[in-house]
């Protein structure tokens, strides 16, 4: 599996730490929300296709990056800086 | 339906072994039944088989997507063991492995119970103090542990590496003298037979598109072969876990889906007669009775249902395999293959009822559902028809993430690819 980075182009997956499911939202610090808490530590999205998810390129540039890929195929569809698509609000359920 | 013997096995040979018949029926489902089991897997058909026989509850049917045997009881490494720390563990896994000592017998049909031992090797005398701990704790809750000098181990595993110039250099290591392997097929297929002599209809090629609901309450199921109603609807489905959940409308839930993938090599004379681990990283390894080495390391570390992995794993794992034994480097590999394993978020098996009334769940399993095969579908049997969990089965809820009571037998935390 090649995840194409941004910075350096496709690069073997083994350079890659995975972060997992980028659908969840960290509740605010000062919440006590224990459901909140609870969903955002314990609960996943983990569909059988399109999966957004972060890896980082640890063993390379070191960006976190939000990437689209698909559980049954491992097909790349979309890979993005972390930062940016955050701040664009993607990732989001 | 056949019953197995010498002399069924004398009087089919000198009929020309025609007149087998069938191990369990092929039927059509029915419209409604008192328990439907989605997943025919091991633990759905233990399930079944225990539904049956301690519940007489028989008006059970078992929908298989595929072909049964198809999913991990096919691809598992065939390990039973149950060399745990925490006391909720050792509990439910030593009453697992008393139900595998009398299974064959039981059932009825040969699983091939072989109880040749695992052997946890330990490289650092950290790794030792660990292990020696965890030996005391299986003592403590009824099991069996050993301690093995580097000596000893020299006499009962003479293949593996003991140079004082290895890279991860073994100090000594645990073993479970009553663990062993199974004929993994085997399992399924002699609880299939067993719970189709009882009555339970075994449906293949039938998989599950919804769920029908009267409320919040879930009546039965929708099929590609129809609908199908009942009382209660089982759910065992393994790393198809969130899947089936989704189509019940719950789209975030404590299972994550992996990729494990396991490898045989070609067959050799007799090499290794117990399980053997191996500390320095992740890797576990058995010589099977057809005289492959079976072996299986680490996930592949990210979300999948391809049942297939990648490179890297397959090279750490080589790696590892040949650091313990170097005598195999050149053997060559005849398989591998891949399974979608339910990881929970605490590395521990979920075996409740809900999450939905009318609803009972049986996941994540993460890599140790094999062994549990029996002890899961005891439990899990027990809580369909009682509406209350066995006591093995009652720590292992749906809540206890919620609550806080998880039971990470090493510490990770949330984080299933480190389970």
């Amino acid at each position: 599996m090649l995840i194409p980075c941004p910075h350096c182009g496709p690069r073997d997956v083994s350079e890659f730490s995975y972060q997992g499911d980028a659908t969840r939202t960290r509740p605010d610090p000062a919440s006590t929300d224990v459901k909140a808490w609870h969903d955002y530590v314990y609960n996943r999205s983990n569909p059988a296709g399109r999966h957004s998810e972060y890896w980082q390129h640890a063993g390379g540039c070191r960006t976190h990056l939000l990437v689209t890929r698909d559980t049954l195929t491992h097909e790349i569809q979309a890979v993005a800086f972390a930062r940016a698509a955050l701040n664009e609000g993607a990732g989001k359920p | 339906m056949a019953e197995y013997s010498a002399l069924s096995l004398l009087k089919n040979a000198l009929t020309g072994n025609r007149n087998w018949k069938p191990a369990w029926r092929k039927p059509e489902p029915k419209p409604g039944y008192d328990v439907i089991i989605i997943g025919g897997g091991g633990h759905g058909l233990a399930t079944a088989y225990y539904l049956a026989k301690e519940h007489g509850v028989a008006n059970v049917a078992v929908l298989e997507k595929g072909w049964l045997g198809s999913g991990n009881i096919g691809r598992n490494t065939t390990i039973v063991r149950s060399n745990y720390l925490l006391p909720e563990s050792v509990r439910f896994y030593d009453f697992s492995v008393k139900l595998w000592e009398n299974l064959s017998h039981e059932l009825n049909y040969n699983v091939m119970f072989s109880q040749r031992g695992i052997l946890n090797l330990a490289h650092s005398p950290s790794q030792a103090d660990d292990y020696i701990r965890r030996g005391n704790a299986m003592l403590h809750g009824g099991g069996d542990g050993v301690w093995l000098t580097r000596d000893e181990i020299a006499r009962k595993v003479p293949g593996v590496d003991l140079s004082r110039s290895a890279r991860f250099p073994v100090i000594g290591g645990l073993l479970q003298p009553r663990a062993g392997t199974a004929r993994h097929d085997a399992v399924a297929w002699g609880y299939a037979r067993a719970a189709d002599r009882r009555g339970v209809d075994i449906v293949e090629n039938c998989a599950v598109t919804g769920f029908l609901r009267e409320g919040e309450k879930i009546v039965g199921v929708t099929t590609t072969r129809g609908e199908i109603r009942a009382r209660k609807v089982a759910v065992a489905v393994a790393g198809s876990t969130s899947h089936l959940m989704a189509m019940a409308g719950i789209d975030r839930f404590p299972i994550e889906s992996h990729v494990l993938q396991a490898f045989v090599t070609e067959a050799i004379k007799p090499y290794v007669d117990c399980v053997v681990t191996f500390g320095g990283g992740h890797l576990y390894m058995s010589q099977s009775d057809k005289g492959g080495l079976v072996f299986g390391g680490d996930l592949d570390g990210y979300n999948s249902y391809a049942q297939r992995g990648n490179l890297p794993l397959v090279e750490e794992v080589m790696g590892e395999m040949v650091a313990m034994f170097p005598a195999v480097a050149r053997l060559r590999l005849l398989r591998s293959w891949g399974g979608v394993m339910d990881m929970s978020m605490d590395g521990s098996p979920i075996i409740t009822k809900g999450p939905l009334p009318g609803m009972y769940l049986n996941c994540g399993w993460c890599y140790g559902g094999f062994k549990a095969t029996p002890a899961s579908g005891f439990s899990f049997a027990w809580t369909i028809a009682k509406d209350e969990p066995h006591v093995i089965n009652a720590p292992f809820t749906l809540s206890r993430f919620e609550r806080g009571a998880i039971l990470d037998e090493k510490g990770q935390g949330p984080t299933p690819k480190l389970h």
